[in-house]
């Protein structure tokens, strides 16, 4: 059986090494075979490292000839090429200024090179990534909270969604983007987000009762 | 360099004077190979496959329909209940696909039939130019001289 060591471990020899703090979490793999499944440290931390293949949302800062420059909060900037975004050619660019949004994965991300970002999946699809909308809200939350969030069956997305129609795309750099019919019901949303890091499920019952009956 | 006929053995001899010359000039680490374990252990440093996260883009209460349907894509990919999924839209699409390929075929025959007809005249025998000269006074190709019993191309029927 095959054994993941995931984020947190690292392969020494024959055994592993713990590199960060936190949680020990282990997940049985379908098939039940012994030694198999994987292991990895649940560690919170604010600052992103950019890893291959996650999805992040980039803020474009530049346009250098043929590739732009996005910030996804990690020591260097990611580059994009303008190629690498849905039915894009030489002559059908895609209109990305500076300051824009975009939802992105990763497509090499080590510590030896600069990271790069695609926009498009390998079928060559873009399956919801490019450029993000107008409007709406960016904001900045911790990496746990955000994989809190993203997970399956996660209550907080649940109860939120019951309040008011909205839109959300969550970033692993730690962004989130909140859009909704009104200014004001975005930023509840953005309050509600930030917020519920640290309140137990009690008290973010509460708050989402007193604001549904609104 | 590599001559037909070369006897196995002075290829032999050739290949390892090849080996002797190249040797001289390589470095090489006098070490012994290590022998890469084998081994069960994959690092992997995102958390998507450890946590079984879900995509990033979600929309609620119809905010955005089209984010709506990707997530129900994204999201049953990844508990394989695709094919289910998959099968209702290939069976959507195939019907509209069929009717355009239909159209296609028909087009397409049809464009045939009027160049099989053009080359056809052709390759005609010299019997036959009788028979094709008749048709074009008549004007169409399917009223034949009731006289005529030859064997001619026929065209399929619509």
């Amino acid at each position: 059986g095959r054994l993941l060591c995931g984020p947190g471990l690292r392969r020494s020899g024959t055994g592993l090494l713990v590199t960060k703090c936190g949680l020990l979490r282990h997940r049985q793999a379908g098939g039940a075979a012994p030694a198999s499944g994987a292991y990895w440290v649940d560690s919170q931390q604010k600052r992103y490292v950019p890893v291959k293949g996650d999805h992040v949302i980039g803020i474009v800062t530049a346009k250098a000839g043929d590739v732009f420059k996005l910030d996804v909060g990690g020591s260097e900037q990611a580059s994009l090429s303008y190629l690498a975004f849905e039915g894009a050619t030489k002559r059908n660019r895609p209109n990305v200024q500076v300051g824009d949004l975009v939802y992105g994965q990763f497509l090499v991300a080590n510590k030896d090179m600069e990271p790069e970002m695609v926009c498009i999946d390998s079928h060559g699809r873009s399956s919801g990534m490019g450029i993000i909308g107008q409007d709406g809200f960016l904001f900045k939350v911790s990496l746990g909270l955000i994989r809190k969030l993203l997970a399956p069956k996660c209550e907080i997305i649940q109860e939120l969604s019951q309040l008011y129609p909205f839109e959300l795309v969550l970033g692993m750099n730690g962004r989130i983007w909140v859009k909704a019919k009104t200014v004001q019901q975005t930023l509840i949303i953005v309050n509600i987000l930030e917020a519920c890091e640290y309140m137990t499920a009690e008290q973010r019952r509460q708050v989402l009762a007193k604001f549904s009956g609104n | 360099f590599m001559q037909r006929g070369l006897d196995s053995q002075t290829k032999k001899q050739l290949e390892e004077e090849e080996k002797k010359i190249i040797s001289e000039e390589h470095w090489y680490l006098d070490l012994p190979d290590l022998k890469e374990k084998e081994s069960y252990i994959i690092e992997e440093r995102s958390f998507m496959p450890c946590e079984d996260l879900l995509y990033g883009r979600m929309s609620f209460k119809g905010f955005n329909p089209e984010i709506e349907k990707l997530m129900i894509q994204m999201n049953s990919k990844s508990k394989k209940e695709e094919i289910e999924v998959d099968d209702k839209m290939e069976a959507d699409v195939s019907d509209e696909e069929m009717a355009r390929r239909q159209l296609y075929i028909f087009y397409y025959l049809y464009r045939y039939e009027t160049l099989v007809g053009t080359i056809g005249k052709k390759f005609v025998r010299k019997r036959d130019q009788g028979v094709l000269q008749d048709e074009d006074e008549d004007g169409s190709s399917n009223t034949k001289p009731s006289k005529k019993v030859k064997k001619k191309f026929l065209k399929p029927q619509d």
